[in-house]
């Protein structure tokens, strides 16, 4: 889609490339083209209609041939629109420059004086300079282009102010150079392609500026005449001839289209954002394209949650990067299951996809089923969809400054959420949120209901965080790593919070971390992940202490004590695998230390007995 | 919120001084000696010394400045000589006619600029979103003025359902629906613009905000995509239009020039053309004074509103 939208974003701009070109190009061979002479009057031809014999485009209330006129004119308009953005671009960026180079009291001196012009409407400021100069062509100049000096001005100060600290022009003044030197060596060569793309944009501006003075009569004087002018005669017999309105018109706008084209092709290609596709708009839900049939859903009632070899791809481009590459977890009514990894190993991805909330484009989910109740999210309608969300399965995110909305009080969000699911008149349900905020322990909740969420410390967004998922008594809740943005001292309170309701309401926690300090505390069973897959699961407490996969015990190593440990895993050294380019075979084997010639070819199953599971060829020993 | 009103409409003053200098410049600049221009080419030196001494215009720039200033504050801004009327009176009446089409103006931008982003950024790729990003590519291009004419041409030339100039009939005229009726294809001209380039912004914050976390976690508590686009995302990117769309009002103020022009609108931009053609300075001077000093004025409003909408901006 991406490409898609690029290709037809350039094939617009070379459009636009081409008819500037050939505007120009006419507007150039002017002189060599066999045209009358656009000034010559001739009575006995005046107003004859376009196509007429001797005159293409007919000729105006002087009987003036309007083909010769109009490229006559577009040389004009064009010439003059050139000129004012040069103009404007010279003085603008010299401005720019010496107080973006200065700063202090010069840059604060000149950047007030151009915010004073800027409280001027546009036009009028070029109304006001022209009332002063005096109608003409050339005043018109003058003013269009002294209008525009405030835009490069301001552009190019921003980017000098960039430059004059870089290093490279520390090291140019320490070597002697002086300030003049400085500027013309080091800052404008740099500033030169701003300025550039800063004209390309404006020009277009320009020439329906002059245009426009011209057309009021302000500017280019008869018999002279640019398009703006032509367009201002044709207007006084609008109704009798409306073609000599209506070509100069056309040529304006051709000419403004052209170059608008052409800048937003040009600015387009220049951001990276629309390549890689950052720049899309992810969907309601995670598109789902399945390679294979789903699997037959189990017989009988079956766990909470069951997901069955789900696979989930960021596709950018023409690379594919395979974040989850079949996982298979399995959930009972008010267990807590931990899900481990570093990051990058896909558990975060696994946990967005079960309801589909993985940005898409890029993310599609390609294989597997998610059942919840025995339904598959995967196969849901978005309606079906919604209702389960918040409402039978909630999450909790990582960092509750950025998750929650800005804007809106804490105590909106919960009411919110509680009436997404049902008909509950809004006061009943703000005293929901306010009890629900008590729960989650926020002293003085009813007030603090009317907070923002920047007004609120981490600790307390967190719970907010909490509130907020368990607002609507889910039977399965999802914690995406909820107090690693938290400072230590609140973490061990967040965690007490979420153990004490999960077990109060016997809710099903899926709890995402990179800690087995926390999965100790608080899981009954634990999945390690690795490079998109789960390398070993067991109860956690038989994990923990014999772990079977290689990586497994590293990461238990990498807790100095349990319960305490809030170390990060680097300890272990390299690092995973990137997801585009995974190995074949173990993907831990770069790693590994028991890694052998077999570890690196096929496929290794997920294989152990009873509750306990192990990818692995070379198992660590169960110490008897 | 009342204290950084307070304090917004006291930075304020410093704004509005500088403009009264810079349009204070701006006429002591014009070239020629204004007495000559009022008595024509045929007074006498001494008539013209004599006037030269009335208005003030012997004594140094710095107190005429002062002077002009003081007669400012007391609503005085000279009198026309083409006119023969009070400036004030003039800019004034006129002043309300241009209100009434820029109001109207930026509404239909607004409303229309709004609409389309959101669509656009809802549809993003999609069919409608390519033709209405196309359309509003050619609304950005196209000259105001060409723009009225046609507009002109169709509507009251050739189907005759709209007047083409002036703000209200000639003969029994003045009622409201006849106000609207005139004021419908000028408003629209002066909007496309602008309508275009708010368009472009909305899409582009609306696509900004959409790919953030808080709009993932809106999905996950189980809201509808309408809640999401217009409560959330549309919520948290008009923090980011607002400023365009003031800053858009002084493009409709300065473009009114045109439309007025093209439509006879009776505003105080037909007024300023003939002014600076007649050369009526102290017109164009309270001409430019007022429509600058009502963009300041609406830039604050402006500025107020995306305070009052950001609770983190307030201090
Ligand atoms: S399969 Fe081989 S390489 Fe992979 S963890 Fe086991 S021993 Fe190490």
């Amino acid at each position: 889609m991406t490409t898609l939208r690029l290709i037809w974003r350039n094939r617009l701009a070379a459009f636009g490339g081409i008819v500037l070109c050939a505007v120009v190009v006419v507007a150039l061979l002017a002189p060599l083209l066999p045209l009358p002479d656009p000034d010559l009057t001739a009575p006995a031809e005046r107003l004859k209609p376009p196509f007429s014999a001797g005159a293409l485009l007919g000729t105006d209330h002087l009987g003036r041939d309007l083909l010769s006129r109009l490229i006559w004119g577009t040389r004009l308009s064009l010439a003059v629109g050139i000129a004012a953005a040069v103009i404007a671009a010279a003085i603008g960026s010299t401005i720019g420059i010496i107080a973006g180079f200065r700063g202090g009291r010069i840059d604060n001196l000149l950047m007030r004086g151009i915010d004073m012009l800027m409280a001027f409407p546009y036009i009028l400021l070029a109304l006001a300079i022209v009332a002063v100069l005096g109608p003409g062509l050339v005043n018109a100049l003058y003013a269009v282009a002294a209008v525009n000096v405030p835009f490069f001005a301001r552009n190019i100060r921003g980017v000098t102010v960039g430059l004059a600290h870089r290093e490279f022009v520390d090291a140019a003044r320490l070597s002697g150079k002086s300030g003049a030197r400085l500027v013309f060596t080091e800052i404008l060569p740099n500033v030169l392609p701003v300025i550039v793309i800063a004209m390309s944009t404006t020009i277009g501006w320009m020439i329906l500026e002059t245009a426009g003075l011209s057309f009021l009569g302000l500017g280019s004087q008869p018999p002279q005449a640019d398009l703006g002018s032509m367009l201002g005669e044709g207007r006084k017999l609008l109704i009798t001839a409306p073609h000599a309105s209506i070509v100069p018109g056309v040529m304006i706008f051709l000419i403004v289209m052209s170059v608008n084209l052409l800048g937003d092709g040009v600015r387009d290609a220049l951001d990276p954002r629309l390549r890689s596709g950052a720049l899309s708009r992810p969907a309601a839900a995670t598109e789902v394209r399945r390679k294979a049939a789903t699997p037959a859903a189990g017989a009988g009632a079956g766990p909470l949650l069951a997901v069955e070899g789900l696979e989930t791809e960021f596709q950018v481009g023409a690379r594919v990067y395979r974040a989850v590459g079949g996982v298979d977890l399995a959930i009972a009514p008010g267990e807590c299951l931990g899900l481990i990894g570093e990051s990058g190993s896909g558990k975060s991805v696994t946990a967005l996809s079960l309801l589909r909330l993985v940005a898409s484009p890029p993310g599609v989910i390609t294989a597997g089923a998610v059942r919840i109740g025995g339904e598959d999210t995967l196969a849901m309608k978005p309606e079906a969809l919604r209702r389960i969300r918040g409402a039978r399965v909630s999450y909790i995110f990582q960092d509750p400054l950025g998750t929650l909305h800005p804007l809106l009080r804490v105590g909106d969000q919960l009411v919110e959420a509680i009436r997404a699911h049902a008909p509950v008149p809004r006061r009943a349900a703000w005293a929901r949120a306010v009890a629900m905020l008590e729960r989650v322990q926020i002293p003085n909740a009813a007030a603090r209901a009317r907070s923002y969420p920047h007004e609120l410390s981490g600790g307390m967004r967190q719970r907010v965080g909490i509130a907020l998922a368990l607002v609507n008594d889910p039977e399965l809740v999802i914690a995406d790593e909820p107090t690693t943005a938290l400072d230590v001292t609140v973490q061990a309170g967040i965690l007490a919070i979420l153990d004490g309701l999960r077990r109060e309401r016997g809710l099903s926690l899926l709890f995402i971390t990179h800690d087995f300090g926390v999965v100790s505390q608080l899981c009954d069973r634990v999945a390690v992940m690795y490079a998109g897959r789960i390398v070993e699961t067991g109860p956690t407490a038989e994990v923990l202490a014999a772990p079977r996969h290689p990586y497994t015990r590293r990461l238990i190593a990498c807790v100095p004590e349990i319960g305490a440990g809030r170390r990060r895993l680097e300890a272990i050294p390299g690092l995973p695998p990137p997801v585009d380019a995974l190995p074949e075979g173990c993907a831990f084997a770069p790693r590994c230390d028991k890694a052998a010639e077999r570890c690196r070819t096929g496929q290794i199953a997920l294989e152990g007995s009873g509750d306990r599971a192990v990818r692995c060829l070379f198992p660590e020993e169960v110490p008897a | 919120m009342l204290g950084y009103t307070i304090r917004r409409l006291l930075a304020l003053v410093p704004v509005l001084l500088g403009l009264t200098v810079i349009v204070f410049a701006i006429m002591a600049m014009i070239p020629g000696d204004p007495a000559t221009a009022i008595l024509g080419s045929y007074a006498t030196p001494e008539n013209v010394a004599r006037l030269n001494r009335e208005l003030g215009l012997d004594r140094p720039l710095v107190e005429q400045y002062f002077i002009w200033l003081g007669n400012l504050a007391h609503g005085d801004l000279g009198r026309s000589y083409s006119l023969n009327r009070p400036v004030l009176d003039e800019v004034l009446e006129r002043f309300s006619a241009t209100l009434v089409l820029a109001g109207a103006a930026l509404v239909l931008c607004t409303v229309f600029g709004l609409l389309i982003g959101i669509w656009t950024a809802a549809r993003q790729y999609g069919l409608v979103d390519r033709v209405l990003t196309f359309v509003v590519l050619v609304g950005i291009s196209i000259p105001s003025f060409w723009l009225g004419l046609l507009l002109i041409l169709l509507f009251a030339v050739r189907l005759r359902w709209l007047p083409a100039s002036g703000m209200q009939a000639i003969y029994g005229g003045g009622g409201l629906g006849d106000l609207a009726a005139h004021l419908v294809l000028p408003a629209t001209t002066l909007a496309v613009v602008a309508t275009g380039v708010i368009a472009r912004l909305t899409r582009s914050a609306m696509l900004e905000v959409l790919r953030q976390d808080f709009i993932r976690t809106a999905r996950a508590k189980g809201l509808g995509e309408g809640r999401v686009l217009y409560g959330h995302a549309f919520r948290a990117a008009l923090v980011a239009i607002i400023p365009v769309i003031g800053v858009q009002a002084g493009f409709v103020l300065g473009g009114a020039v045109y439309i007025e022009t093209v439509f006879q609108w009776p505003g105080v931009g037909g007024m300023l053309v003939t002014a600076i053609s007649t050369r009526d300075v102290l017109l164009v001077q309270g001409g430019v004074l007022v429509v600058a000093a009502s963009y300041v004025l609406f830039n604050l409003l402006a500025d107020l509103a995306q305070t009052w909408l950001d609770p983190r901006v307030q201090t």
